[in-house]
């Protein structure tokens, strides 16, 4: 029991954010027209890419002769920018298409 | 002072990933939405390569690091670009799974780390050393993640149609079993041997990713996307954990938002099929209640032929385009866009009725068809279409049949019971384009086929259009 409020009390910033962050996301898209929801989605996807930047903490901490660390890390590096840098181009293409209105080359 | 400019960085990056999802969610100002969220992401990256310090150290190995970003962005960069615009939920769908890898790799990481610290002290437990916290956000990124990865693979798999459905008997209760397995096994880790550990860490992993392929096992393919929308939220929960691991705000923000948009999100994707998250989740489509619906008396339908089709086309005044799935199989939305050009010439109004479900992801349609350059006005969403239907005279329905199917409405027993369609009936004629009279992915009859005002005309849509252009050019 202890333990649990000593981390609640460790960590208090950090859980205001987190609760403040589920409030602020359900109230943004809150509104949302159905046609949207694919290109949302995939901007959600590109957005939670910033997985790459724990990544890329891991890979700068690790020593040069931990060879897990280096591996495992390069891994999460390659595959956290294609999460964020795919996403971010696919959600572009999406939208691209949506907007359109010049004459079509086809 | 460097660590203060980190600390911006990091503000700039979470108020623009607020601020791009807001944008995101309103059609004028999306795609600059998605650009600055990208540039928020980049700032953030960028002042972390450079300006992170933990206990005064800067981050080394920047050769790895570059490395790393460079073949994932080179390799992300040319998937998304080369990509079709009909495999568009695919690619989402393995994004996702790889940035659930990428957390359950950090977790990996830092479990390795604690590992080789402490395993030299024998007979100590895993709870002597590190806070149940720390242990709590290492391990639920290595799980979420994982389950998302799985989960995203699988998910790909099937809309690309590399994977069947699959279900057994009593697999819900395997599934929660897992789920109890994996979540014991996480306890286990933490309360064992200390030099064990690792072996366990990697089991928990394993079995996360055995639960993250029988979650997503027996839902329909037609129900991906919302599961992609779910373990979308996952990773964003999953880098989240992240974030508390480094005490870092961004990944903090990013990932929670992402987490709670996305369950959201989810949420709002069933309510347009009008059916409950747990529905999805628990799965019906194609299990025992299209046994029951299906078996009713098949009437005869009757086939037209295109230049009867061409004929009735073309001297209407109003044609409404129903597009589905089949359209997107086809690739049609070119033709489609040079018949209805063509109608116009002829004075005909066209336009198309987008059903918010229609094809394999919510706006599927709509993206497709702006493909084609047509144009945003003529795309009328479900309601706005279903108050013309009474004033069209010839609905042309392409490849859909579950969003138009009357079972919808009439049929109490039928699994899409209750899921707001696009009533065609209305109209004076209704043409129906399919390949065959197979029945659409919710695997059930339609009596639309049956009814009078009906006529079917089969074969590829592509190839029907452009012969219909043709017979409509010759009139």
């Amino acid at each position: 029991m202890e333990a649990i409020l000593n981390w609640i009390a460790d960590n208090q910033q950090m859980i205001y954010i987190v609760i403040l962050m589920i409030f602020v996301g359900i109230e943004v898209i809150g509104r949302v027209p159905s046609v949207l929801h694919t290109p949302l989605m995939s901007g959600a996807n590109a957005i939670h890419g910033v997985v790459i930047i724990g990544a890329i903490i891991v890979m700068g901490k690790a020593e040069h002769s931990n060879y897990v660390a280096l591996t495992l890390g390069f891994l999460a590096v390659v595959l956290g920018t294609l999460n964020v840098v795919g996403g971010f181009v696919v959600t572009d293409r999406m939208l691209e298409m949506f907007k359109s209105k010049k004459k079509g080359s086809k | 002072m460097e660590l203060s400019i980190l600390t911006l960085c990091y503000l700039i990056g979470s108020v623009t990933f607020i601020i791009g999802l807001k944008m995101l969610s309103n059609p004028a100002t999306a795609r600059n939405g998605n650009l600055v969220a990208a540039a928020g992401m980049t700032i953030a990256i960028i002042g972390t390569i450079f300006l992170y310090e933990e206990d005064g150290k800067k981050l080394g190995n920047y050769p790895w690091i570059f490395g790393g970003l460079l073949i994932g962005g080179v390799i992300g960069t040319l998937a998304a670009k080369k990509v079709k615009m009909t495999s568009m939920p695919e690619m989402v769908s393995i994004f996702n799974g790889m940035g659930g890898a990428c957390a359950a790799l950090i977790s990996a990481v830092e479990f390795d780390h604690i590992y080789q610290s402490y395993k030299a002290v024998d007979s100590a437990y895993l709870s002597d050393f590190i806070q149940a916290g720390h242990y709590l956000t290492i391990i639920a990124g290595a799980i979420i993640g994982s389950v998302s990865f799985a989960g995203s693979m699988i998910a790909w798999g099937k809309l690309s149609g590399k994977v069947k459905d699959f279900s057994f008997r009593g697999q819900h209760i395997v599934n929660l079993l897992m789920l109890l397995v994996v979540l014991s096994a996480a306890v286990f880790t933490f309360q064992y041997n200390i030099g064990y550990s690792h072996i366990l860490f990697y089991t928990t992993v394993g079995m996360a990713l055995i639960y993250g392929v029988l979650f997503v096992m027996p839902i329909g393919g037609a129900d991906m996307p919302v599961v992609i929308s779910l373990l979308n939220s996952f990773t964003g929960v999953a880098a989240a954990c992240g974030g508390f691991l480094y005490n870092n705000k961004v990944m903090l923000t990013g990932g929670i938002l992402v987490g709670a948009a996305g369950t959201l999100l989810t949420i709002l994707m069933c309510k347009a099929m009008n059916r409950s998250l747990k529905n999805v989740l628990i799965g019906s489509f194609g299990g025992g209640a299209t046994a029951a619906g299906a078996q009713k008396e098949q009437g005869a339908y009757k086939e037209i032929s295109l230049s009867d089709m061409a004929v009735i086309m073309s001297y209407a005044n109003k044609v409404m385009i129903v597009p589905g799935y089949g359209l997107a199989v086809a690739q049609a939305q070119h033709a489609c866009h040079e018949l209805e050009k063509l109608l116009e010439s002829k004075g005909v109004t066209v336009k198309y009725a987008i059903h918010p479900v229609a094809g394999r992801m919510p706006g599927h349609m709509n993206v497709l068809l702006a493909e084609a350059d047509v144009s945003y006005e003529k795309l009328l969403e479900m309601e706005q279409a279903n108050d013309e239907f009474s004033t069209t005279d010839v609905v042309l329905i392409l490849g859909a049949n579950d969003v138009v199917n009357p079972a919808a409405k009439s049929d109490p027993a039928s699994p899409i019971y209750g899921m707001p369609i696009l009533d065609v009936e209305l109209a004076k004629n209704v043409i129906v384009n399919k390949r065959s009279m197979k029945p659409g992915y919710a695997g059930i009859e339609n009596e639309l086929f049956f009814r009078p005002k009906t006529s079917m005309l089969f074969g590829d849509a592509k190839k029907v259009l452009q012969d219909l252009i043709g017979e409509i050019k010759n009139l």
